[in-house]
């Protein structure tokens, strides 16, 4: 019953849209089985989580997901024992929840890749639950006969009736009976009933209203749970009751053995089940009623309309543009409703903006589990404290921030915190705290992570850098910059690789993942005291503070938050070391000089940094290069536009702008730069003294 | 509606014949329709369907250590689009662009860019089996963008596959 009606692409939609779904419930289970870990859930989140379990079994059901639907049927049916408080929540089942939780996610993404998740893959879960719900389930077992009769899942025959009274609206849900009558008759000969007494006179009759109810003798070798699945997804608009008539022999002799483990599963929520639809329909209308203030709209329409918002924010500059050098010539006042307009644009780009803006939330929600999951593992005892979750950013930027920020708590749990004893040797207490912070800056976010841990060890870290080659031997670094070395690449101080630090991944990656969503980050440590990892990331992708700077007749866009200060050197300050690399100095510091005209031969460019200037970028790494440019046009915020859409990658620019008089304007990658060679050596003129003025800081941002 | 793709500017001398075009239309089921466009005194053709627009040159911002005959790249209403010129790309040297130059709009396997020819003639209505295959010649590797020769009224045009002449 998949997709026969529909055509293979609206399956592939339905498939993408159900796997979307999972993924928010998934985020959402996440959340709640955290709370589970801590406190008892009160009636409201167990049927979240419960709502939660049903909903991907319901979907995973239509898409023919077997694995995902068997296991969320235990997990669901575990759910609804501890809603009716059968089973208590005790810390075991908690723990055994969220490992459902994991098994969970993986078999939705195993479906969603194609792929089997392995035949055993969740079998001791499954069987941990199984085992749970059969011994809540003893009790009723005593006392109802017929139930454990149902029980066996046995290969005998027998004869099974079945009671199906559909709700009034049934047909409204596309339900069709007698698909479902012909799944019956599959599993066995079957005999119908009917039962026409609800029918009302035919002038009152509401076609579009089920009034029949059918009793089905059903003669098969299936079990309880072969019957149920025929009535799986009708089970909230029809009341079923199944029942076995008459057993065979052996089914008899297998009664009397209490029924245990597995074998339990299928009928336990057969009672269950109706109660289950009954309380979950009040709840999930609730939630339908708050959820009718939101709608889902694709990811690329949002893009679109950002794109031409983005469009429409570039011709009101251009217009401005002309307009001012209309008004300029003629002499007259600018037109009142060009401000307007400017007023008006920017707001519309900020709304359109907003759309694909969501709280940090969904990332940090993952990180109590994780907090909780390595403490247990290193015997560290760790409180974390998060503040900020509803402060929102751009959502391809959350999509990017779940990896760098698991790491770097992982880190301060191996690397920065001490394990108990040694805390209360340092006369700290016991129990270690995670800082986990997020809050608006200007146009970025930035988020921040502090332990009140031992800090960086400086000479550690400085003696791993030599022995790793990454620093000489006799090189004299500042606490700062040792604390950056961490970000090196190849860096890593565990001693050895732990499964939980050490994946191959040090901080350089996250460093680089960091930079390449336009951010920075920054270390500051105390030794004894902790250490605080500050990272600053743009609101979003889309948009970009730059600074536009002039190369001959090229206009290129220098991402601000790269930049640390601009000057003029004098000639004293350059200094050549061979054809092709030429340093200045500023405040004792050696700059390896960029030159931007001669690595992409820009014609009408100024050669020599002394009469133009030089902009002191920071790189990867914590280095720094300086690049020569003509000099700063202005700082502007540009839309950032894909040049590999329609080419293939350009060394040493990572985008394009359309600036407001329309012409396209290249952003600059500056990690890309700082590896370039320059096609033509340096000029052999130009570095003897001339003119000596002193160095003029223009710009310092920050 | 292929006359409607001809965008270009009235003011333009260099885009000519759209007019004429239009009335060239034949519709058959198996036809098919090229527009036509000189690069010096040749005319070359490309497939109608890969054309997007039509539009006057202007001014490129320039992309840095690209072949020569990768101009740059333009805002076409909010899309970067990198412009070629086809002269450098046969190896005859760059275009001196101006404003009466015409850049055809393309779109072939996803990617949309510019190349950039003297002028545009005409929309060809072709049967297939008028397209010539163009005579074996020793080609070196990278030069099979000649898909084939129409025998047009006014001489020979040459089709280019454009997929082939910029990959």
């Amino acid at each position: 019953m998949s997709n026969d009606g529909t055509s293979g692409s609206d399956f592939e939609r339905f498939r993408i849209t159900f796997f979307e779904e999972c993924n928010e419930i998934l985020a959402d289970l996440e959340v709640h089985l955290t709370q589970l870990q801590e406190e008892a859930l009160d009636n409201e989140g167990l049927n979240a989580v419960f709502r939660a379990a049903h909903s991907i079994k319901a979907g995973a059901g239509a898409f023919g997901f077997t694995d995902l639907v068997n296991f969320t049927h235990s997990f669901e049916a575990l759910l609804d024992k501890m809603r009716d408080g059968e089973i208590d929540q005790t810390p075991q089942v908690a723990d055994l929840l969220v490992r459902g939780g994991d098994v969970l996610a993986e078999l939705v993404s195993a479906a969603q890749e194609n792929r089997s998740a392995g035949p055993d893959f969740g079998a001791d879960v499954l069987e941990q639950v199984n085992d749970l719900l059969g011994s809540g389930q003893k009790p009723t077992e005593v006392s109802s006969d017929a139930d454990a009769q149902q029980a066996t899942v046995s290969s005998g025959m027998g004869i099974w009736t079945i009671r199906l009274t559909p709700n009034a609206d049934l047909f409204k849900n596309a339900t069709e009976p007698l698909l479902l009558i012909r799944e019956l008759r599959e599993l066995g000969s079957l005999k119908i009933q009917c039962d026409r007494s609800q029918l009302p006179p035919l002038r009152k009759l509401d076609p579009e209203l089920a009034y029949f109810s059918w009793t089905f003798d059903l003669e098969s070798e299936c079990s309880s749970a072969d019957i149920e699945e025929v009535f799986e997804f009708v089970d909230d608009t029809c009341e079923i009751a199944i029942e076995r008539a008459v057993s065979s022999e052996e089914d008899a002799e297998t009664a009397e053995v209490p029924p245990e483990g597995t074998e339990v599963q299928p009928e336990v929520s057969l009672p269950a089940k109706s109660v289950a639809a009954k309380e979950a329909a009040p709840a999930g209308n609730k939630a339908k009623a708050a959820a009718a203030s939101s709608i889902r709209v694709e990811l690329g329409r949002i893009d679109r309309l950002v794109n031409t918002v983005g469009e429409l924010v570039i011709t009101q500059a251009m217009l401005a543009q002309e307009l001012a050098d209309l008004t300029a010539d003629n002499e007259r006042q600018p037109i009142a409703g060009q401000e307007q307009l400017a007023n008006l644009t920017r707001e519309l780009q900020e709304c359109v903006m907003a759309i694909r803006m969501q709280p940090v939330k969904s990332v940090f929600a993952r990180m109590p589990r994780l907090v909780r999951d390595l403490s247990g593992k290193l015997g560290k005892k760790i409180y974390l404290r998060m503040s900020g979750e509803h402060t929102e950013v751009d959502k391809t930027i959350i999509e990017e921030l779940a990896d760098p920020l698991t790491h770097m708590i992982r880190n301060s749990i191996d690397h920065g915190l001490e394990t108990p004893d040694e805390r209360v040797a340092a006369g700290k207490p016991e129990e270690g705290t995670i800082d986990l912070s997020a809050a608006h800056v200007g146009g970025n976010i930035v988020i921040s992570i502090s332990d009140d841990g031992a800090g960086i060890n400086r000479e550690r870290v400085l003696a791993i850098a030599i022995d790793k080659g990454i620093v000489l031997p006799d090189a004299h670094l500042t606490d700062q910059e040792i604390d950056e070395l961490i970000f090196a690449p190849g860096f890593s101080t565990a001693e050895e690789v732990t499964d939980i630090s050490g994946r191959g991944v040090g901080m350089d990656v996250v460093r680089r993942n960091i930079v390449s969503l336009g951010g920075r980050i920054q270390i500051q440590s105390q030794p004894g005291h902790g250490t605080r990892l500050n990272m600053l990331i743009p609101l979003t992708l889309a948009v970009l503070d730059g600074m536009i700077v002039a190369v001959g007749n090229q206009r290129y866009i220098l991402p601000i938050t790269s930049i640390v200060e601009s000057f003029r050197p004098s000639p004293s300050q350059m200094r050549r070391l061979d054809d092709w690399t030429q340093v200045v100095q500023i405040r004792g510091e050696f700059i390896r000089i960029v030159r931007l005209c001669d690595l992409f031969n820009v014609e009408n460019a100024t050669h020599d940094p002394t009469q133009g200037l030089v902009v002191l970028t920071e790189v990867a790494g914590g280095g720094k290069i300086g690049i020569t440019v003509d000099e700063l046009i202005g700082q502007q915020q540009i839309v950032i536009k894909s040049l590999n859409d329609n080419f293939d990658p350009v060394p040493g620019i990572s985008g394009a702008t359309i600036l407001g008089n329309g012409k396209v304007a290249l952003i600059l990658d500056i990690e890309q730069l700082a590896g370039m060679k320059a096609t033509v050596p340096l000029p052999h003129d130009g570095d003897g003294p001339k003119e000596v003025d002193t160095p003029v800081a223009i710009v310092a941002a920050e | 509606m292929q006359a409607n793709m001809l965008q270009a500017q009235d003011s333009n001398p260099a885009v000519k014949g759209s007019e004429t075009a239009a009335s060239e239309i034949v519709a058959s089921p198996t036809s098919c329709q090229f527009i036509s466009f000189r690069l010096g005194e040749d005319e070359y053709a490309i497939d109608i369907m890969a054309v997007r627009e039509i539009k006057g040159w202007t001014d490129a911002t320039p992309l840095p250590n690209q072949p020569p005959h990768v101009l740059g790249v333009l805002n076409l209403r909010g899309a970067i689009v990198p412009i070629l010129d086809l002269r450098s790309r046969f190896g005859q040297g760059l275009t001196e662009a101006t404003p009466m130059h015409v850049v055809i709009i393309a779109n072939v396997a996803e990617r949309t860019f510019g190349i950039l020819v003297d002028a545009v003639s005409d929309i060809l209505t072709v049967e297939p089996e008028e397209i010539k295959t163009v005579p074996d010649a020793d080609r070196s590797e990278g030069e099979d963008y000649l898909s084939g020769i129409i025998n047009a009224d006014h001489g020979m045009v040459v089709v280019l596959g454009l997929q082939e002449l910029f990959r």
